[in-house]
């Protein structure tokens, strides 16, 4: 037995109600009940600076990148790149050429399986994935491996929600070209050990992609300690605009990979014989970028680096544990996913209650969950059931809304009986 | 509160502990498969249709409580119906849900209870999978999804 450590938090550290105030769309009401957003692991809600961002790119700025001499175009374009450089701060990224904007961290996943993985996968090779990844990080696996005749392969999970190691270290084999797994899970809140992983893969000479989606609101990303090859994630999910997701690669990888789409912006000269394709991280951003998206990006990243992710973390893993106690006592609630590591993502259900039921119930409330398979059926059909209510917190939630989504299971009870 | 007591009446609460005829058919004459793609919603209605009249209808899947006491309560109401009936009890039902129609002609007895649904546009499908899935069913086709 260690002596328990007293680990009161200083009240002044981390003043949720003054980060409340910087979300508008927090400060309103939802069926006549004070807005309780759950939601967060599908959308987080937007800081005012977000905002303000986006719209004084329109209002004073707008202009497309890379191609004007004016003055509007010069400012967009440093603007945009500044972007870039925000992003690469963050996740710990040595050269700013390593990012690549996408729409999304599905088209990051989708950018990496038909620009590195494609001309590399021969018929009999496999690709490696967790069965608590995201469709995301199946379906584009599956075109690919029928395209080839590859084989799809995937790592057990436990009944907590963790990854079987042991079996990870089998399945890694010689055939193995590329490693998908989600660093945080959206379904489960489980913490994978990516960084062990990683090791174990790069230990076979086996690339390996991270899906960081939902790890991005709620841990310190540094891709160089992970020493992953690539890892993808999307703006919306950590206070951002939506359209916009970045990819990480390694700039050697970025080097040797084929273009993604062809079009403008990825080209340094076209005639009708050849095209002479741009570099890195260009190459594969053809066309007019989400460019307010890219700006609107980088200041939710600032603003979430002024609060200190570790603050951050450290409020959310708070709330989780409250939660995940509070929902616990509530009768007939049963966790799914008990990982001894977890964000702030708590999936549940009720005995005898349609997930779909507790959710529209727990709007009437005022209080917004997601209810459904959360687009990771194959992790629902592991644990039998076809979906989950699942409650993901943010920065800006308070023990109160905890209390406020108890009283409203309480009352999902009263209306079923 | 009230609200939800309009939405979840104690007939629907009724069917969806305890819904008829949810069970295998031995020698069905048509089957199809419902499925909503949105929730994971999944029914399978069975029928037994002789000289076009549904002599036997049951069902299997799993839903929430809107979707299954919707399915058990159309089980209910079209045993004994003609194929013609039914269709246009969907009808009168689909028009009810959607708000098409203010006023229309079929009787549509206890299926009444779902009128609250009405406000939850996103809830109309959990009510009408199964009358979509015996749609398909009498038409011949063998599954349907409510996208």
């Amino acid at each position: 037995m260690t002596t328990p450590i007293a680990t009161a938090t200083s009240p002044s550290a981390f003043d949720v109600e003054a980060v409340r105030a910087d979300f508008p769309a927090l400060n309103q009401e939802s069926h006549g009940h004070p807005l309780v957003y759950l939601d967060n692991a599908a959308t987080t809600q937007k800081p005012q600076v977000v905002i303000d961002t986006v719209s004084k790119f329109y209002e004073r700025d707008c202009s497309n990148v890379h191609r004007g001499v004016h003055l509007l175009s010069q400012r967009a374009t440093v603007a945009f790149e500044q972007a870039r450089t925000t992003i690469k701060t963050h996740i710990g990224a040595a050269d700013s050429r390593e990012i690549v904007f996408t729409r999304s961290t599905t088209e990051g996943i989708n950018l990496v399986a038909a620009s590195f993985v494609r001309p590399r996968l021969e018929a009999g090779d496999e690709v490696l994935i967790s069965h608590m990844e995201h469709h995301s990080n199946i379906v584009p696996w599956q075109l690919l491996c029928e395209e080839r005749g590859a084989t799809l392969k995937v790592i057990p999970i436990d009944d907590d929600g963790e990854i079987v190691l042991e079996e990870y270290e089998r399945l890694l084999t010689d055939r193995t070209k590329i490693v998908g797994i989600v660093h945080v899970s959206n379904a489960l809140g489980t913490i994978n050990p990516v960084r062990q992983m990683i090791e174990l893969a790069h230990a076979r000479g086996v690339p390996v992609l991270v899906d960081g989606a939902q790890s991005m609101p709620h841990l310190s990303v540094d891709v160089r300690k992970l020493d992953c090859d690539f890892f993808v994630c999307s703006a919306h999910k950590v206070y951002g605009p939506t359209g916009i997701g970045a990819l990480y690669a390694k700039r050697e990888h970025l080097l040797e990979m084929v273009p993604y789409q062809g079009g403008g912006d990825m080209i340094l000269s076209v005639t009708f014989e050849g095209t002479t394709f741009n570099d890195p991280p260009h190459r594969f951003e053809a066309g007019t970028p989400n460019i307010e998206g890219a700006i609107g990006f980088a200041a939710a990243l600032k603003y979430l680096d002024a609060h200190g992710l570790d603050t951050v973390a450290a409020h959310e893993s708070q709330l989780l544990a409250e939660a995940t106690e509070a929902v616990l006592a509530v009768p007939g609630v049963r966790l799914v996913g008990s990982a001894r590591l977890k964000a702030a993502v708590l999936s549940f259900v009720m005995e005898g209650i349609h997930p779909h039921d507790i959710g529209t119930i727990l709007d009437s409330e005022g209080i917004a969950v997601r209810a459904g398979h959360h687009c990771a059926q194959p992790v629902m059909a592991r644990y039998g059931l076809s979906a989950t209510v699942r409650a993901s917190f943010a920065m800006y939630n308070t023990a109160s809304e905890i209390d406020a989504l108890v009283a409203g299971l309480k009352k999902v009870r009263e209306v079923f009986g | 509160m009230s609200d939800m007591r309009e939405l979840y009446q104690e007939v629907i609460l009724d069917h969806n502990k305890k819904p008829r005829n949810c069970y295998v058919m031995d020698c069905p004459t048509r089957t199809a498969d419902g499925h909503n793609p949105l929730c994971g919603d999944i029914v399978k209605v069975y029928l037994r249709i002789e000289d076009g009249i549904i002599e036997e209808i049951s069902f299997q899947g799993h839903g929430c409580a809107i979707c299954t006491a919707s399915t058990s309560m159309m089980t209910e109401l079209v045993k004994g119906k003609s194929v013609t009936e039914a269709r246009e009890i969907f009808e009168g039902f689909h028009e009810m849900l959607t708000g098409v129609a203010e006023e229309q002609g079929i009787e549509l007895g206890k299926l009444q209870v779902f009128e609250g649904v009405r406000e939850y546009p996103v809830r109309v499908k959990c009510a009408t999978l199964a009358w979509h899935t015996l749609n398909a069913a009498m038409d011949g086709d063998e599954s349907v999804t409510t996208e």
